[in-house]
């Protein structure tokens, strides 16, 4: 039998920039294929022209042994080529139906299509019921429709983009059992994830990307994360150690911290109390959604609480402060999404410094800022974290995700905060930036700030934290020490099923 | 060949600039198939319109008096535009200014002091502020949106206006005109060029976009009005208020605009009339956008926006041109630059 996708000497270039070059990629009938790369390795680029939605300079894709020519979604859609999205964007208010219905061509939600998809559902055991609303499904289960949605489509190449960022444990075996049984159906699957070890579980193959070259297509099962890693980055990946330091005074402090929903469908914050201590990293885990938004922005002072005790620094009661006031007194803090909140998109970098920096840089004099200060601040963060960017002067919104996210938390470390507050920290970043940024951690730390982590990624948790904490539904539990508690308990706790995380404990 | 429109990640510097200038060749272009369209001959009418007002001092100081409300509208207007707080409302807050100030005026009528002047500016100041307020007021409590406010407070104003001067500040030996007094010499500006009516407004308007330049590019609160504007999710991160920067905002474009109505009655008009302004709190808008919101961009704006009503007056004295299709040629500007807009943040690309 042919392959299913066939990719040969494929190349794409952005002006000067190399995409992809000479990129060979073959993925077989009933395969699970791992693509694997750092950012800018180029695996969107390769993605979107299989897709439809670029067109390789050079090279040919052949499709079940026949070269074709994919010039355009519809042609890819055409052929069998499905895609999930790392994030979906789906209508809260409507019913799992009827979203399904709005991203299909031509379809309109219809009891046929209802039971289509209870048979599509059925048939790969997702618990799916068409006629839920989205806005009361999980994270995991909102992952599902979009899974449905190609499903429905019977494809014959689905493409999964980072699908379990955003997933407990639990959910994300769910989902490779999906997957498992999408394979088994003769469907190829390519499979696009920074996780090095589920694709050692998950995939037959993997192709590696490294500057838009394939520099290698191996068995996972037989290489470790670290020889994979070292593939994707080129050099063995340094892994920052982390000296064990005593706890000191506690540096941050919430007590029966309550803030209602930002949004219809955000979450309360339920009597949230937290003690980070000097020297400490703390982790909070939990799946999107359960109240980290509200959680943030009750600690970086974008909301107010109710109580000025509620919130503490260094034991001064700062509730009632905002972002400015906690910022002066030693508060520094990374908010997840990047684009428009921790920076704006249309300001260079030199600007962005300012946002945060003019009060503990003194980057501002009498209201006047001082740009050459800003300008020079900018470069050291450019330097120190390795941001890929034209400059001090290239507006944030030109950089890649990854590049921005660390010059976002190369600008609050380095005004070495007392304490910082960070979303998602290497979210979208590579391996070697991840190292970077948790060796920076680790500093701050052993300096005596305290660190709080708000990651989704519980891998990266265990891998930086002292202590773990589970947020589920606003309200926040303390997990124990990091090398005490399982991976079993945190992903029960967080799909909120206390009692059962606790009888697992004991 | 099909063609495909995409967003450009980076703008060149020198289309943002090009832009306006391509704009203003178009609405030569298009003024001149409209006049002809008009039976008026093209070539003489765009002249007489865009040439003439410049080759005579009369016509330069005319230009800058008519330059000067714009400036001083559109510099605070600009601003407010940055953070996303749209006041439409500027004709209104520059009435009730030119009634401030003005009041200011009769009530000093008779003195000779020297402080009659300053009282007035300062309270055409406050006058355009308070106007400014009630938007601002109930935006950051209410949530109510401020274009509608503002724009509706105008005609407020404009009646409140005809009120005063038909009525209580009618002019007693004015024949029952309705007009008020025309006012002391004490109240009026005092004049930049013998034999011309431009008076210092004009300097004073320079400098407020001077300030403004500077403000908006070196300190903090021009961040913070640029940053309300560009990311309202990062200016709460950076710890700006949202409303203060609407307070701020509107005061400062309130304010601008009542400067500008004390200006007009204590500098050409001399005295409280129905209609103190052909509209310059509505071309003021015009004049910000195509200045691209930056002070330096809208000195040059204003100084266009002016010659096209010297001009347009000329043509109607000299060509019986129509007072409407001056109208339309400012319209028309406005037309042109906000489509190159489209060039500015799109591409075209053909695709083979």
């Amino acid at each position: 039998m042919p392959p299913r996708i066939e990719l040969r000497g494929i190349s794409k270039r952005f002006g000067e920039v190399v995409a992809n070059a000479d990129v060979d990629l073959t993925v077989e009938p009933g395969e699970i294929h791992a693509l694997l790369g750092e950012n800018g390795a180029g695996k969107s680029t390769l993605v979107k022209m299989m897709v439809g939605l670029l067109r390789p300079d050079a090279g040919t894709i052949a499709w079940d042994g026949r070269v074709v020519a994919i010039d355009g979604p519809h042609a890819a859609r055409a052929l069998g080529i499905g895609m999930v999205h790392q994030h979906f964007s789906l209508f809260e208010r409507l019913t799992v139906l009827e979203n399904v219905a709005l991203g299909l061509d031509g379809a309109h939600a219809s009891a046929a299509l209802a039971t289509r998809i209870r048979d599509v559902s059925a048939a790969y055991r997702l618990p799916l019921d068409p006629d839920r609303p989205v806005y009361s499904l999980s994270v995991g289960e909102r992952q599902l429709i979009e899974i449905v949605r190609c499903l429905l489509q019977s494809p014959r190449l689905l493409i999964m983009d980072e699908p379990t960022s955003v997933l407990t444990p639990q959910e994300a075996e769910l989902l490779f059992a999906v997957v498992r049984r999408v394979a088994a159906a003769g469907c190829a699957v390519l499979y696009i994830s920074h996780k090095l070890q589920e694709i050692r579980a998950l995939c037959s193959r993997a192709t590696v990307l490294r500057a838009g070259r394939v520099v290698g297509a191996r068995d996972p099962a037989h290489e470790t994360p670290a020889s994979l890693a070292q593939m994707m980055i080129g050099a063995a990946p340094e892994v920052p150690r982390r000296s064990a330091g005593r706890a000191g005074g506690v540096r941050l402090e919430t007590a029966g911290l309550e803030l209602p929903a930002a949004s219809l469908h955000g979450t309360a914050l339920r009597a949230v109390s937290l003690k980070v201590r000097a020297g400490e990293i703390v982790g909070i885990a939990g799946v999107a959604g359960n109240g980290q938004s509200e959680l943030f922005a009750a600690l970086s002072g974008e909301r107010l609480a109710v109580w000025p005790g509620a919130v503490r620094i260094d034991g001064r009661a700062v509730g009632a402060l905002g972002p400015a006031a906690r910022r002066a007194m030693g508060l520094c803090t990374v908010p997840e999404e990047r684009n428009g909140h921790a920076a704006a998109p249309g300001f260079s970098l030199m600007e962005n410094t300012l946002l945060t920096g003019r009060t503990r840089l003194g980057l501002a004099r009498f209201g006047v800022l001082r740009l050459d200060a800003a300008g020079a601040f900018a470069r050291r963060v450019i330097a120190a974290f390795g941001v890929r960017s034209a400059g001090e002067d290239a507006p944030a919104g030109s950089l890649s995700g990854g590049n921005l996210q660390k010059f976002v938390v190369g600008r609050e470390v380095l005004q070495r905060p007392d304490v910082l507050v960070v979303a998602q920290p290497t979210w979208g970043v590579d391996a070697g930036a991840a190292a970077v940024i948790h060796a920076a951690l680790f500093d701050l730390a052993a300096a005596g700030a305290a660190v709080l982590v708000i990651s989704q990624d519980l891998d990266e948790l265990r891998l930086i934290s002292d202590r773990l904490l589970v947020i589920a539904g606003g309200v926040l539990t303390e997990a124990g020490p990091t090398d005490a508690v399982s991976t079993e308990t945190i992903g029960l706790m967080m799909a909120g099923i206390r009692e059962m995380a606790l009888a697992t404990a004991d | 060949m099909r063609l495909r429109i995409e967003a450009r990640a980076v703008v060149p510097g020198w289309l943002l600039w090009l832009t306006p200038v391509v704009s203003l060749v178009c609405t030569l272009i298009a003024a001149a198939l409209l006049f002809i369209a008009l039976g008026k001959p093209p070539g003489a009418t765009l002249q007489a319109i865009f040439l003439t007002p410049l080759l005579s001092m009369q016509g330069l100081s005319e230009l800058a008096l008519k330059a000067s409300p714009l400036l001083l509208i559109a510099t605070g207007l600009a601003a407010g535009f940055r953070a996303g707080v749209w006041n439409i409302g500027a004709e209104g807050q520059l009435i009730m200014g030119a009634i401030a100030g003005g009041g200011v005026a009769l009530a000093t009528y008779g003195s000779e002091s020297a402080w009659v002047l300053p009282a007035m500016v300062l309270a055409g100041l406050a006058g355009g502020m308070a106007w400014a307020a009630v938007p601002a007021l109930l935006r950051t409590r209410f949530g109510v949106n401020e274009i509608l406010v503002s724009l509706m407070l105008t005609y407020v104003a404009g009646l409140f206006l005809s009120w005063l001067v038909l009525g209580p500040w009618k002019d007693p030996e004015g024949m029952n005109f309705p007009q008020s007094r025309m006012f002391e010499d004490s109240a009026l500006l005092p004049t930049l060029v013998e034999g011309t009516r431009l008076n210092i407004g004009i300097l004073i308007a320079l400098a407020v976009a001077g300030v403004a330049s500077f403000v908006l590019r070196r300190t903090v609160t021009g961040l913070q009005i640029r940053t309300v504007g560009e990311a309202p999710a990062a200016a709460r991160y950076a710890g700006f208020s949202e409303s203060g920067t609407v307070w701020a905002t509107l005061l400062a474009s309130g304010g601008l605009a009542g400067l500008a109505g004390v200006f007009e009655v204590a500098g050409p008009i001399g005295q409280l009339i129905p209609k103190l302004t052909p509209g310059y709190g509505f071309t003021a808008i015009v004049v910000a956008f195509l200045g691209r919101l930056q002070p330096v961009g809208i000195v040059l704006a204003a100084a266009v926006v002016a010659l096209s009503y010297i001009g347009g007056d000329n043509a109607q004295v000299e060509l019986g041109l129509p007072s409407a299709a001056v109208g339309l040629v400012q319209a028309l500007l406005l037309f042109f630059l906000l489509a190159s807009d489209v060039v500015l943040r799109f591409r075209v690309r053909v695709l083979a």
